[in-house]
């Protein structure tokens, strides 16, 4: 009632005074309550991300080591000296072997995950957190466990003991790189961390398939199993599963503890945050070579999201449903 | 939003009210909690790598709690990169005013340790003159040492009795005996889960060095790259012990009966006498080639102040009272947890635990085959031999190949570190 009254009091006024007047304060009122609540956001943002990202481009041009404020230009130098440090172009083909294996891995396997747990008539809820658990544990706490207890390389590691009772001797996965078992490690950690996360996004979808698919499906003749599957739920898990497989890729690339915390002093199996922490954090504190490969990486990943979105689509609405 | 009622400003002046004091509350908590007390500047800040024994952390906390002129706060850091930890926190304004860590010549170059030479003249004659020379650089005396820890090989004079092995002292016999020594239970050697805690050891008992006199590439010979060879044996046939869920600074592996021979540093010595008994005895790194010596790196930690620090002087002071004027705390921190050497002549001449048995031995090692930091050797050439190790012994690349890709890397340093 009150509002009907407010409403016409208002327009009264309004109808007094010139328009101009009014539309002007109107968008000054609106231009301070933008910034108003924006503002805090966008401080922040400024101050953990484009003022960094500048301060890192600005670096990338000179000799700045043991120093974040250096003076000696050296023009693009620390550009060079990346793109032909070996170790810097190595660490993108671990990445790339990486990700090649985690995505469509953790992809299949959540999405098994997803639809065992979907098939279940009781204690959904209970598999349900169970599987979802493991996300909640920390990168480097489920890396101490791995290396220390299930792969470490003492005869009484988890690994090993079941190798024993087979006759096959003590493995050394991480100190040994021949044969890589460290990727071994490296993906079996990943996997169970995030596996569950990405079961839940595939539940979701799974929920929202409706039944009369199913029905008619049936009716026309097609078998349970293998068959509605390929014709019919991994048709409708497109959008979701172009979803995780971004998801997967751009925490693939974000990988950094477990390969920190398995592999120490190595030459192998750094991907490239991990070398870049090495160049610009490690004995050398080159920040400005460091400066420059993080410049490299992002021209990469800017190209990698492009082609990724013209060729999966994302993103581009209506479409991608 | 046509609606301009007088209710509705209201709501928006409080909401507007409210947004101003969350956003200056959040940023005055930026920078709050520094973990020092604010502007009274009689706080200072010490970083300490994690010792493994028990009881260190208290102790060094007891030593900071009974200063009465500066609220001494420790950051006990755990984790094997202490390196890494303190080089990027030295960059910050949290940085630490006083910390541990080994002469590195890159550090006084780049102005981040202060010159304690004024605290240290007055007492430069009592300290080990190895330790005074590796602090000096440009005839001025960087840290103060606190303690040196000799390290050396343990073995377990049973396990070598029952498989007819005399303790090594020479590389190709240390080879044979970790053959002999493994068995399906316990692997022969244990040299560290990465191999790299022997790689100056070896370059030493090969009768090379890793830089010369005169500041240039002297470890790369053809006895060194032999010597990677030899390793690369014992690692590819599985006599090493590897992935060990201890590393080598550790004794358990030896304690626990994993291993015959352990790789391992004076600190151990208590634990691994309570544990094994008189079952153990200690060697140098054997010779490795003609006209070597067997080898013991003399390892230790020192104390440095942050020359960047708002405290610069007050750190000094704590320093100098804590590690040069109160024995008492410096006579245990070396004697009573680990066994460590203490670089003071005088607290070493005291020191009666040192006196006998096992610890003399140790003593023994460190004065006749020991050898101490060198501050131009740098962390940027320590790890690019530990690459070499993880290229060849680890991965069974060519040395030759290896040790050239070190020396570029060692030759870069050297040049922007002496022209």
């Amino acid at each position: 009632m009150s509002t009907t009254t407010t409403r016409g009091v208002a327009k009264g006024r309004a109808t007094t005074e010139t328009p101009q007047v009014r539309k002007r304060r109107g968008v000054r009122g609106r231009t301070l309550n933008f910034w108003l609540f924006t503002g805090p956001f966008l401080i922040g943002l400024a101050v953990f991300v484009y003022i960094p990202i500048g301060w890192s481009a600005y670096l990338s041009f000179f000799e700045a080591r043991y120093t974040v404020t250096p003076s000696t230009f050296v023009g693009f130098d620390n550009f060079t000296y990346m793109l032909t440090n070996e170790k810097f172009t190595d660490s993108l083909v671990t990445f790339t072997v990486f990700a090649a294996f985690i995505v469509p891995v953790t992809w299949a396997f959540s999405l098994g995950l997803a639809l065992m747990v979907h098939r279940l008539r009781f204690m959904r809820a209970f598999f349900r957190s169970v599987f979802f658990l493991p996300t909640a544990v920390s990168f480097v706490a489920a890396s101490l466990i791995w290396k220390m207890s299930i792969f470490s390389g003492v005869r009484f590691g988890l690994a090993n003991t079941v190798l024993s009772w087979f006759g096959i001797e003590n493995v050394a996965w991480l100190a040994n790189p021949n044969p890589p078992w460290y990727w071994l490690v490296i993906i079996t950690v990943r996997l169970w961390l995030q596996a569950g996360f990405y079961m839940i996004l595939f539940l979701a979808a799974l929920q929202n398939i409706p039944p009369e698919l199913y029905e008619a499906a049936a009716i026309d003749g097609a078998k349970p199993g293998w068959q509605t599957f390929w014709y019919i739920t991994l048709p409708q898990l497109r959008a979701t599963s172009t979803a995780v497989i971004l998801l997967l890729l751009v925490a693939a690339y974000q990988a950094f503890d477990e390969f920190f915390n398995l592999l120490a002093k190595t030459t192998w199996g750094r991907p490239p945050l991990v070398e870049l922490y090495y160049t610009a954090l490690g004995e050398n504190q080159d920040y400005g070579a460091g400066s420059a490969g993080a410049m490299i990486l992002t021209v990469l990943i800017c190209c990698v999201t492009m082609l990724q979105g013209k060729f999966m689509g994302f993103g581009r609405g209506e479409e991608s449903k | 939003m046509s609606a301009m009622s007088n209710t509705n400003w209201d709501r928006r002046n409080v909401l507007r009210a409210a947004m101003g004091l969350a956003a200056t509350g959040g940023l005055a908590a930026c920078g709050g909690n520094t973990g020092r007390s604010g502007g009274s500047g009689e706080a200072l800040v010490q970083y300490f790598h994690a010792y493994g024994e028990a009881g260190t952390e208290q102790a060094i906390k007891r030593y900071a709690a009974a200063y009465d002129k500066a609220r001494v706060t420790t950051q006990w850091i755990t984790g094997t990169n202490f390196e890494s930890k303190l080089f990027s926190a030295l960059l910050t304004k949290n940085a630490p005013d006083m910390f541990e860590f080994h002469p590195q010549i890159q550090m006084i170059k780049s102005g981040q340790v202060a010159d304690l030479s004024d605290i240290m003249e007055p007492v430069k004659d009592d300290f080990n003159p190895a330790d005074i020379a590796s602090h000096t650089i440009d005839g001025k005396i960087w840290g103060v040492r606190m303690i040196d820890d000799p390290q050396f090989f343990y073995y377990r004079k049973s396990m070598l009795e029952d498989a007819g092995v005399e303790p090594p002292t020479t590389l190709d016999e240390l080879v044979e005996a970790a053959a002999k020594l493994t068995t399906d239970k316990v692997k022969g050697v244990f040299l560290g889960n990465s191999i790299t805690p022997v790689m100056n050891p070896l370059i030493w008992s090969t009768g090379a060095n890793t830089l010369t006199d005169k500041n240039e590439i002297a470890y790369h010979t053809d006895e060194v790259a032999a010597g990677l060879k030899k390793l690369r044996t014992m690692f590819k046939d599985g006599h090493l012990l590897l992935d060990a869920p201890a590393d080598w600074w550790d004794p358990s592996a030896i304690t626990q009966g994993l291993v015959a021979i352990q790789w391992c540093g004076m600190w151990a010595m208590p634990v691994i006498q309570k544990a094994l008994g008189d079952d153990v005895g200690i060697i140098p790194f054997p010779t490795s080639a003609d006209g070597g010596k067997p080898a013991v790196t003399n390892g230790g930690w020192s104390m440095f102040v942050n020359a960047k620090s708002k405290n610069v002087d007050l750190a000094k002071e704590y320093v100098k009272w804590l590690w040069i004027d109160q024995k008492k705390y410096q006579e245990d921190w070396s004697l009573s947890y680990g066994f460590h050497i203490p670089p003071r002549t005088s607290l070493a001449e005291s020191a009666t635990k040192l006196k006998t048995g096992l610890p003399a031995e140790g003593v023994k090692l460190f004065n006749e085959f020991g050898h101490f930091d060198n501050p131009a050797w740098t962390q940027a050439m320590i790890v690019a031999l530990e690459s070499v190790i993880a290229d060849t012994v680890r991965k069974g690349g060519d040395p030759e190949a290896a040790l050239d890709k070190a020396d570029k890397i060692v030759n870069r340093e050297l040049k922007k570190l002496f022209g």
